[in-house]
């Protein structure tokens, strides 16, 4: 029988100081990466505009391109590699010019343009603006009535203390998320919105499977154990489950980023940083939150009686 | 647990002949979406204050023929703003008259009477407003689902979505600005006399009167691409539409060798209006329009009985082919806009899918052998029950008709990792409580009970979750939601059901159970 951990005993929930440090800082970071470049980068679902995705028969570079493109009045559009050299995405912003003949016009310039060579238009996406609205807010909408739903089970299951530090949780990995989107100047894109959504199910997932160790242990109520004994208790007790776990998501999630090709790796880099952080704040952000909120509560259930035995 | 066996392995045994009579054969099963797959994605905006304006604009024309035909003259009736007609009386005199022939179009209000001055305005009910834009998308989507099948098109979805919106999904095509075009075009097809006493300088210049229009007509040269507009000027009167044509066919145009050109046929009452507009107008120029084209005005040489028409337009057998399709297919209610359009070549599609699935299978290897690597027997019993959830949730994404897209695969990519949990969750658990000196059958039993409680919590709480995300969320949101539903489903089973199942199989039978390997 191969073991990671035999009756492990480590002070987790005593170090939770350190923890809350580190949690802001990871989060401060993000905000002020996000903050510093003027919000998150939208891809054209978001926003709306013209997204024309090409691959050349010779390696191409973004200055060639853009040399054909300014040639037709569109030497602003953003232009990126996409994978290989082969392959570039162009984004243009939404005009009144429709995007069939947008789309005609940047192939006519580069079928001229003898320095590109040959190429193949391998995608045209156009989004109107009213579109990019409505699902920057649907998606707004969606996350944060899920979110409700999670506080709501969790409040019912357990208790409202736990939900309510799930959810911290939950915020906690997504910006942590976003901030990492944001230094490595990636776009939020449906696909990223997808990982997100994944983020917050294992997130909360991991979060639960710690709450359930407490509340059975709790049952069996052990004589003079403080709860944030009672806490690390519980969370060394799912240790091997939560290391075990975490590893086999992060196999994956490595895998995804390094063979899943350009249109996975966004996905996948949101699914390994969200995996670590989710582990991570399920200990340190959901149990830490809820041992300091009980202290504090029975506390001040406490002192009012101290009061009253003196008198 | 060992009671009901029999009746256990029934039910796995059904369930798992079940998915694969849903999943057979998978390519025909299995729907894959536009980002996996290649083709059209287009999101349509109906623009239905064009159509009530235009039905606002035919009860002004009818309310205004009723009251000519019972004498009471009327100096102005025009649509104001979408959906009122303004109707100024000759004589305030012939109100009451006027009155009753009013009450012929229930579908208006009267507003801002004026009896005395014989003014007065009708305004369409917001019951009749609400009934036209309805009836714009559903005749909308109607009309495209008609073209679509004509053009040939396999499986393509065209939906309403939300209220002003239409969804069309065309898989694999090879062509999308032919198909675009074909989808696109209003179809508004309509005969009107030319205006040969307003030349076409004076109309360019704004002389223009009150009952005429200019209206070009495109020529795109073949070889140069250059468009030619040549200029018409037209009287408004529209004398018979499209909406009375029985039939479109194409043919070579005998005038212009290498042409094609589309050969109409009216229905009776349109065969009757057509015969009866070319005897009245012998040897005006009659326009031909389509959605604000001239396409061509030949002139009329004599009376045509037959219902017979020819449009001309120097089409290739493509155009024409296409323009015979949108002309029987019967025009737009209203036009529409692009409001979102997603082209994949089947070259990028078959490209993501095929690196996509070869990560997915590859993590998907992995996390199987690390699963028998660490747990051993236990491992290969927690790697066939993780392949019985995957054919469950195939197969009822199968059975549901469900479109499998990128964001789809990430549902898929966290109910495995939620599968994976659950059977580490069960076996840490027995292990456990094989330390504190169970029996191993004891610990098979409390393991699988306790840990239970706590599969049962992270699941629902996932599942909520994606129950929300599925009722608030658009297309991509959905996908996700509808796979990690299902998924999770599969897994409470395939945990409660089929794991449990093959323990009791394997450590069931011994009558002494010394060791279990976990």
């Amino acid at each position: 029988m191969i073991e990671i951990f035999r009756n492990p005993n480590y002070d987790f929930i005593g170090k939770r100081k350190w923890a809350y440090y580190v949690s802001i800082a990871f989060t401060l970071i993000g905000i002020v990466s996000l903050v510093l470049k003027g919000g998150l980068r939208y891809d054209i679902d978001f926003t709306g505009g013209t997204l024309i995705q090409v691959r050349f028969e010779q390696p191409a570079s973004v200055d060639k391109i853009r040399a054909s493109l300014s040639k037709i009045g569109l030497g602003e559009s953003v232009i990126q590699q996409f994978g290989d050299p082969h392959e570039f995405i162009l984004r243009m912003p939404l005009t009144a010019e429709r995007p069939e003949q947008m789309g005609r016009r940047v192939q006519a310039t580069m079928s001229g343009d003898a320095a590109l060579g040959k190429f193949e238009i391998r995608r045209v996406e156009f989004v109107g603006p009213q579109v990019g609205r409505d699902l920057q807010l649907q998606a707004l909408y969606a996350v944060l009535a899920g979110v409700a739903g999670i506080l709501i089970y969790i409040a019912v299951r357990f208790d409202f203390k736990g939900g309510a530090a799930a959810i911290i949780a939950v915020f906690h990995d997504v910006l942590v998320c976003l901030g990492a989107l944001s230094i490595t100047n990636r776009e939020f894109s449906l696909p990223v919105l997808a990982a997100l959504l994944t983020i917050i199910g294992y997130s909360v997932n991991d979060t639960i499977v710690a709450y359930d160790r407490l509340r059975e242990n709790r049952g069996k109520s052990v004589r003079g154990m403080s709860f944030a004994q009672q806490m690390n208790n519980a969370v060394n007790q799912t240790l091997s489950r939560t290391v075990l776990t975490s590893l086999t998501v992060l196999f994956s999630a490595v895998i995804l980023f390094l063979f899943g090709g350009r249109t996975l790796e966004d996905f996948a880099f949101v699914l390994l940083v969200g995996a670590i952080t989710g582990t991570y704040s399920t200990t340190y952000v959901a149990a830490a939150i809820v041992v300091d909120w009980t202290n504090y509560v029975e506390g001040r259930v406490r002192r009012p009686k101290k009061a009253v035995a003196k008198a | 647990m060992r009671r009901n066996l029999g009746l256990r392995i029934g039910l796995v045994v059904l369930v798992v002949l079940g998915s694969i009579w849903y999943l057979y054969p998978p390519k025909k099963t299995i729907n894959l979406g536009l980002d996996l797959q290649g083709g059209i994605h287009l999101v349509l905006g109906v623009d239905t204050d064009k159509a009530i304006a235009s039905q606002t604009e035919r009860v002004a024309e009818e309310l205004k023929s009723a009251l000519e035909k019972k004498g009471i003259g009327v100096t102005r009736i025009a649509r104001e703003g979408n959906s009122d007609v303004v109707v100024q009386l000759a004589n305030p005199q012939s109100w009451n008259d006027a009155q009753t022939v009013v009450g012929e179009f229930p579908n208006f209000e009267r507003r801002d009477v004026d009896q005395a001055a014989g003014r007065f305005r009708l305004a369409m009910t917001p019951r009749e407003v609400d009934r036209i834009r309805d009836f714009a998308v559903r005749q909308g989507v109607e009309t495209i689902r008609n073209r679509v099948d004509q053009f040939g098109v396999a499986e393509p979805t065209i939906t309403r979505e939300g209220t002003d919106r239409i969804l069309i999904q065309l898989p694999g095509l090879q062509d999308p600005e032919r198909a675009k075009a074909l989808i696109g075009k209003t179809a508004h097809l309509e005969f009107k006399l030319l205006d040969e006493r307003t030349s076409t300088e004076d109309a360019q210049a704004g002389r223009l009167p009150e009952t005429s229009e200019l209206l070009y007509q495109r020529r795109i040269d073949k070889e140069t691409k250059v468009e030619r507009k040549i200029p018409y000027v037209v009287q408004k009167r529209t004398l018979l539409t499209g909406a009375e044509l029985n039939r479109a066919e194409i043919s070579a145009d005998p005038n212009s060798p290498g042409n094609w050109q589309v050969s109409i046929e009216f229905n009776a009452v349109g065969t009757r209006i057509f015969g009866e507009v070319t005897e009245q107008n012998v040897g005006k120029q009659l326009a031909i329009i389509l959605d604000g084209n001239v396409y061509s005005a030949p002139r009329i040489n004599e009376r045509i009985p037959g219902g017979r028409a020819v449009i001309t337009g120097q089409f290739t057998v493509d155009e024409a082919r296409d323009l015979a399709i949108v002309l029987r297919a019967g025009a737009l209610p209203a036009p529409v806009t692009v409001l979102e359009e997603r082209t994949v070549g089947p070259s990028l599609g078959a490209d993501s899918i095929r690196r996509g699935l070869i990560a997915i299978a590859a993590s998907a290897v992995v996390v199987f052998l690390f699963m028998l690597f660490y747990y051993r027997l236990s491992g290969l019993v927690a790697d066939v029950a993780l392949g019985l959830n995957l054919l469950i949730l195939f197969a009822c994404m199968a059975a549901f008709g469900a479109t499998l897209t990128l964001p789809g695969l990430a549902g898929i990519a966290l109910t495995v990792g939620m599968a994976v949990d659950t059977n580490i969750l069960i076996f840490e658990r027995i292990r456990e409580e094989l330390r504190i000196g169970k029996s191993p059958r004891a610990a098979i039993e409390a393991g699988f009970t306790r840990a239970f409680r706590t599969i049962i919590d992270t699941h629902l709480t996932v599942m909520v979750t994606a129950a929300i995300l599925y009722n608030f969320g658009t297309g991509s949101v959905k996908g996700f939601a509808v796979s990690l539903f299902v998924g999770l489903s599969a897994s409470l089973f395939t945990a409660y059901f089929f794991t449990r199942l093959l323990f009791d199989l394997i450590y069931g039978g011994r009558r002494k159970l010394e060791a279990i390997s976990v």
